[in-house]
């Protein structure tokens, strides 16, 4: 069933770009995303409950309407397409980037929710312990709070790596079906069904399902035995 | 709680024996001018004509698996002789019920001409169509580049919806500034939609032919056959060709 040999040229190309699309996601993310947990998890704002709710938003909205608020937004009449065009990089639409913002947008909450309770999780104890010892907060953070929410860091790279991987709606929408640059492999598979091209679609749909087992398999494991990845 | 259950049971037991039900799977594009057949066929038979809307390969991939289909109005010729070939379809009952046309289309009022000799040009970032693999209105287009010897040049500056609806969004949101859509998209309230077109030459591509079929389903079914029957009335075709097709 999974010959890999079998595989295109063009499904190739596919994997290449959802694995640098869902890697490059899953980077930025984490950066954007940590912060934003930390302060979720420890801010008494009155802006926490609805930045709390637009973190989350993604998670429920079916991805055509962010694709196509994405689509307006980005749009040379859209407010993002303006900044954008106005910066001289032109719209995002039909490009890498474009479907890399789309892509961090529809994850958030995959990243943000394990981080942030991890940190609650943590409770305020072992920051006020760094503090008295002398610890500024941005070195307790790194070297208490960070490490200690290691387990939530796991699973929030591994949720939206996969996450990413298995995104469908929202690309097919902002990308434009451009190879090699906005055709990855769940919108491949789309067209090879469309197509009626069944045994292709096998191939990469197969590699697709052990791939999410395996991610699944391995969330699994890591909720029953917590690791370190940082020091 | 019982009583309910009887009760509503008793309800559509009646209801089906009142008015026979046809279940027809419409190709996207043809969704406006079926809805207004549907109304007039109930009107005029009595019949019901129960809709299922989808792109014409998901329509191919449910029917192969067993979907309740009785008839078939597809997007494209091939899909029911295929259908047909493969022991789905009723033999002999395969026939074009509209014919679509193709346009190149832009919200910008003067930007495409009457000539389409935009798409010489090339003063434009990007040029929509739909996947030629998945729509023929895309297949068309790519036809009507390759004629037009314009494919190589415009290249880069393409890019493609699944479908023709996508395709539309693309073009109407601005993200690209002209496209290939059907005639029947821009059509509205028999009148056409603002901006600039160009209908293409029909030499330039193959035929936009739109078969119907008569599933294995259907064969039995008094409803179905009415159904096929009404799409060659005069009300039906009336409402076709005022969808921008020629019947």
């Amino acid at each position: 069933m999974l010959n890999a040999v079998s595989l295109s040229p063009e499904a190739w190309q596919a994997i290449v770009l959802t694995i640098e699309l869902a890697g490059l996601t899953t980077v930025l993310l984490l950066l954007l995303a940590t912060p934003l947990a930390w302060w979720l998890a420890h801010t008494a704002s009155r802006w926490r409950a609805p930045l709390s709710a637009l973190v989350t938003l993604p998670l429920v909205l079916p991805p055509t309407v962010l694709g196509f608020y994405l689509l307006l937004l980005m749009g040379p009449q859209g407010p993002i397409g303006q900044i954008t065009q106005a910066l001289g990089w032109g719209t995002l639409t039909f490009t890498f980037s474009g479907l890399l913002i789309g892509s961090m947008i529809f994850s958030l909450p995959f990243a943000v929710q394990p981080l942030q309770h991890s940190f609650e999780a943590i409770g305020p104890r072992p920051m006020e312990v760094a503090a008295t010892l002398g610890a500024r907060p941005v070195d307790a953070f790194f070297t208490v709070a960070l490490p200690m929410a290691s387990g939530g860091l796991a699973t929030a790279g591994i949720l939206t790596f996969a996450h990413t991987v298995g995104e469908f709606g929202l690309v097919l929408m902002l990308g434009g079906n451009i190879e090699g640059k906005t055709r990855v492999v769940s919108t491949q598979i789309y067209g090879h069904v469309e197509a009626m091209e069944y045994a292709q679609a096998h191939g990469l749909a197969a590699l697709m399902v052990v791939f999410s087992f395996v991610v699944l398999l391995s969330l699994a494991l890591l909720k029953r035995r917590p690791v370190r990845l940082l020091p | 709680m019982k009583r309910i259950v009887s009760a509503l049971l008793a309800l559509a037991a009646g209801a089906a024996l009142q008015a026979a039900e046809v279940s027809v799977a419409v190709a996207a594009n043809f969704a406006g001018p079926m809805r207004e057949i549907a109304q007039a066929f109930e009107r005029d038979t009595g019949h019901k004509a129960v809709i299922a809307l989808g792109s014409t390969g998901k329509l191919y991939a449910q029917i192969k698996q067993g979907a309740p289909f009785e008839v078939l109005l597809s997007a494209d010729a091939q899909t029911p002789a295929r259908l047909e070939a493969e022991g789905l379809g009723v033999a002999g009952s395969r026939w074009t019920y509209a014919t679509g046309h193709l346009v190149l289309w832009s919200p910008k009022p003067g930007l495409v001409d009457a000539q389409g000799a935009v798409l010489r040009s090339g003063q434009f970032k990007r040029l929509a169509m739909a996947d030629p693999k998945l729509a023929p209105y895309g297949a068309a287009a790519l036809q009507t580049l390759q004629h037009l010897g314009l494919l190589q040049s415009l290249e880069g500056k393409l890019v493609q919806g699944d479908s023709i609806a996508q395709t539309y969004q693309f073009v109407a949101t601005g993200n690209a500034e002209l496209g290939f859509l059907a005639l029947s998209q821009l059509v509205l309230d028999a009148r056409l939609r603002a901006g600039s077109f160009w209908q293409v030459p029909a030499h330039m591509h193959a035929p936009l032919r739109q078969d119907a079929l008569l599933l294995v389903k259907g064969r039995q079914q008094p409803a179905a056959l009415a159904l096929l029957a009404y799409l060659r009335s005069e009300a039906a075709r009336s409402i076709i060709s005022r969808h921008g097709y020629t019947v």
